[in-house]
């Protein structure tokens, strides 16, 4: 029985490949990828969405970072609760808006988009890593202490090692979720493929639409492979065994 | 050598103030294991963790040879003393040696230096380097994991060793092998060690000294013999337990009491008739009899009365024979097993070097008991 | 306020379809490891393919049958990217029960289907409905954006914001899904409660 259903799954997928090629064709977005013209926009509008999301997500893993680990230090502990509760909040904004609020703050462009995606983007590096170093067990802090290693090196040899793995789970979301919100940043005169997109709904132009649509798509899934490839090397072997 | 001098740790403040040790002195001599041992509260942790800092004293001192560990940086303290802790707590996401080297590494030693050192540690701990080196904590039984644990400890090399209920997460089996390393390599290593631990057993046996802690006070100090025997208070004599005189027999060995000219030896190449007018004669119930050196056996008078033929050819084998290093705990346990009041002890060699007998061991009892009667009369059971 | 129950319309419908595919999926592939493997990845690709792409892909596809813009392709992509939440949470749900009370039960006597409705979906109920809770907030926002494509929802008050430049709309625009999402999550987390066992609440006040 479960071999009938990876025979049929298996089977789904040629045919939706299949089918999604025709209708693809039949789309024109052939034809408009053959026009150099047009691959040149899609190339540039490409490497802007690039940028946005490569910026924004700089920035926002170096703070979620910080904050995740600051707040799980002694002093700073009891404060964690709250805290994460109050940018949890900051989540439950829509992506939409948060680019709509910079824009009205910040004018329009690449700085409010870069903004606001920053901005969204640290909670859940923040977040992760506060439950990541919270998850260290605790005897190995105990442990290190009392062997004699200063506090730095308990966080870069102990704690943050160990925590690894969640942590870069958390980016691994932001990472996603930033290459898919960087597209509304067209809406704040940002460009990036949303341009495509947006323009695609609007004009009722599908080839456009899909030459916007699929090349995200296609960034976030290697994106999302990348940060696969990320965690074997940075995950230490000690750790992956119980997998 | 470590000097705690009325050390007093308070918890908390005002009225949620709690005393976790209240005026504790005594000193732990260099190149000995002294345990702290006592119920769950008493102190006996706390105690270890004042040692190294990981709490703050609230009064008192704590001198480390001469030196005042308040004076001294925490982290460089740590560093010149070993840590062991109950839950291992071995880095998983560092290989057994990089656990292993992390003090060296603190302390700043080259990469040559501390490669050596974990490769002597692991011989040292039964673990073969090889093998071990490059694997990861979890790859490893709990029973490996300590041992490395009791490596990372020894890395440094420090004079002091700090062990909080180290073997306690290990099984049964294991931890009593694990114990009887440790202390083949506490015999080479000579180490100054204070060992926190809650069971009587393995104060008795890993300890040179035993500190026995009750409600945040020090009850009694000394050496484990006179613990068992000389209980100071009631406290003391239901922690150790009422078997104590069973437990005392545990740290005694054969040697102590052997009876090495015993009267009743008789020939395995003797006439069964001359033996028994021999046992007659001086008035044993039975004889010892030996051949070449080696004992063979033993013959009662009842044995040898209807016989007519060489006495090793009635002879009634031992069931077993003793070493001289056999505790006299497992004697009198044999001696129930096996339904016999008397055993002979061989040399490394099989010869016969003397008896033990169920006298002998009571004697030896009352002996190391005697203090105590005199002093507390009739007082349980 | 008309746009309130609109948002609320499109988000419930999507995550009420979503649970009667999901929920049941995630059950089942908890038998069957092979496919589980495929099902969970499949439904990590929907989740990682960008909301607005999702939506995009659909309008061709919808367009055929005369159903281009509008609410449908935006309930069908949030059913899609609601997936992965709610299988993984009831797959792992049921997979976390612990394996002695599986094995007690089997040992008494139950089948498979006793099994479930006894001991295993009891006790994953409270993970399930907090894989609805994340499947919700995230649609709640998601819905917004879907307002590109003709579904309305408060997302009109933010594209209506950007387009005419008037900050206020947009910022009351925010607030108003912003609140919407706080309120769901809060009620959803008090359903969390509700539906743990007593047993296990009181499990996991004595672990503390």
């Amino acid at each position: 029985m479960t071999g009938l259903l990876i025979k049929i799954y298996r089977f789904l997928l040629i045919v939706i490949i299949l089918v999604a090629g025709v209708a693809i064709e039949r789309t024109g977005l052939v034809e408009l990828l053959s026009d150099p013209y047009e691959r040149q926009v899609i190339v540039e509008l490409f490497w802007q969405h690039l940028y946005i999301v490569l910026v924004s997500i700089s920035i926002a893993t170096i703070a979620g970072l910080t904050v995740g680990i600051v707040f799980t230090r002694q002093r700073f502990r009891k404060y964690a609760g709250v805290c994460m509760y109050i940018v949890g909040l900051g989540q439950t904004i829509p992506s939409l808006a948060v680019l709509a609020l910079a824009m009205s703050f910040l004018g329009i462009g690449l700085k409010p988009a870069i903004f606001a995606l920053t901005i969204y983007s640290v909670l859940p590096v923040a977040r992760n890593t506060l439950a990541g170093i919270t998850a260290v067990p605790a005897e190995l802090i105990e442990a290190g202490k009392g062997m004699g290693m200063p506090p730095l090196r308990i966080l870069l040899e102990v704690e943050l090692p160990n925590a690894m793995k969640v942590i870069l789970v958390g980016f691994r979301v932001a990472l996603v979720i930033n290459i898919g919100t960087a597209a509304l940043s067209y809406l704040i005169g940002a460009g990036g493929l949303g341009d495509l997109i947006f323009t695609g709904i609007s004009l009722m132009q599908t080839e456009k639409l899909l030459a916007g649509a699929i090349p995200i798509t296609l960034l976030a899934l290697v994106a999302d492979f990348l940060c696969e490839l990320l965690s074997v090397a940075l995950v230490s072997k000690g750790l992956r065994l119980s997998d | 050598m470590i000097t705690y001098d009325a050390v007093t740790k308070i918890f908390g403040t005002g009225r949620e103030a709690v005393t976790a040790l209240d005026n504790v002195s005594f000193n732990i001599p260099d190149g000995e294991i002294v345990v702290f041992l006592g119920p769950s509260g008493c102190g006996k942790t706390t105690m270890l963790r004042l040692t190294n800092r990981l709490e703050t004293i609230t009064r008192g001192n704590i001198l480390i040879g001469d030196l005042n560990i308040r004076d001294t940086d925490p982290v460089e303290l740590r560093q010149r003393l070993g840590y062991v802790i109950q839950a291992i707590g071995l880095f998983p996401n560092k290989t057994i040696a990089e656990n292993i080297a992390t003090v060296p590494k603190l302390l700043g030693w080259d990469k040559q230096r501390i490669s050596e050192r974990i490769d002597e540690l692991l011989e040292m701990t039964n673990l073969e380097p090889e093998m071990y080196r490059d694997r990861y904590p979890a790859e490893l039984s709990g029973g490996q994991q300590q041992r490395v644990g009791v490596a990372r400890g020894l890395a440094a090399d420090p004079e002091i060793l700090l062990m909080d209920e180290p073997f306690g997460a290990i099984d049964p089996i294991n931890r009593e092998q694990i114990q009887n390393e440790f202390l083949r390599l506490q015999a080479k290593l000579k180490k100054t060690i204070a060992f926190v631990s809650h069971d009587i057993h393995e104060a008795i046996k890993m300890g040179d000294r035993i500190a026995l802690f009750y409600k945040g006070r020090l009850v009694q100090y000394d050496v484990p013999e006179v613990i068992l025997t000389q209980p100071k208070n009631k406290f003391v004599a239901d922690f150790v337990g009422a078997d104590r005189a069973l437990k005392v027999l545990g740290i005694m060995q054969v040697k102590d009491t052997i009876n090495r000219k015993p009267k009743n030896i008789i020939n395995g190449s003797d006439r069964t008739q001359d033996a028994l007018k021999f046992l007659d004669e001086k008035g044993f119930r039975y004889g010892i009899v030996v051949e070449r050196g080696k004992p063979i056996g033993s013959v009662t008078q009842k044995i040898l009365k209807y016989e007519e033929c060489l006495v090793r050819d009635v002879v009634e084998p031992y069931p077993l024979l003793l070493k001289e290093r056999t505790s006299l705990r497992d004697v009198l346990s044999f001696m129930l097993m096996y339904d016999a009041v008397t055993f002979c002890v061989v040399d490394e060699n099989g010869s016969f070097a003397g008896t033990v007998s169920y006298n002998d061991i009571q004697r030896v009892v009352r002996e190391s008991y005697a203090d105590e009667a005199e002093s507390n009369g009739d007082e349980e059971t | 306020m008309f746009l309130y129950w609109e948002h609320i319309w499109i988000v419930g419908l999507a995550l009420l379809i979503a649970s009667v595919i999901g929920v049941p999926l995630g059950i089942y592939i908890t038998g069957h490891d092979q496919v589980a493997t495929r099902v969970l990845n499949s439904a990590t690709v929907l989740m990682t393919i960008p909301s607005i792409a999702l939506f995009g892909l659909m309008l061709p596809i919808l367009a055929l049958f005369n159903m281009g813009l509008g609410k449908v392709p935006a309930v069908i992509a949030l059913v899609l990217y609601s997936q992965l939440p709610i299988i993984r949470n009831t797959y792992t749900a049921i997979k976390n029960v612990p394996p002695e009370l599986v094995d007690a039960a089997k040992g008494m006597g139950m089948d498979r289907w006793k099994l479930l409705r006894e001991v295993e979906i009891p006790l994953a109920i409270p993970v399930i409905i907090a894989g609805l809770r994340t499947a919700a907030v995230m649609n709640i926002g998601i819905a917004a954006i879907a307002v590109y494509i003709g579904s309305g929802g408060l997302g009109v008050y933010i594209e209506q914001g950007i387009a005419r430049v008037y900050p206020e709309m947009i910022l009351s625009g925010a607030i108003l899904v912003s609140l919407l999402a706080i309120i769901v999550d809060g009620l959803m987390a008090l359903l969390e409660r509700m539906a743990t066992p007593a047993g296990i609440k009181l499990q996991r006040t004595l672990a503390r």
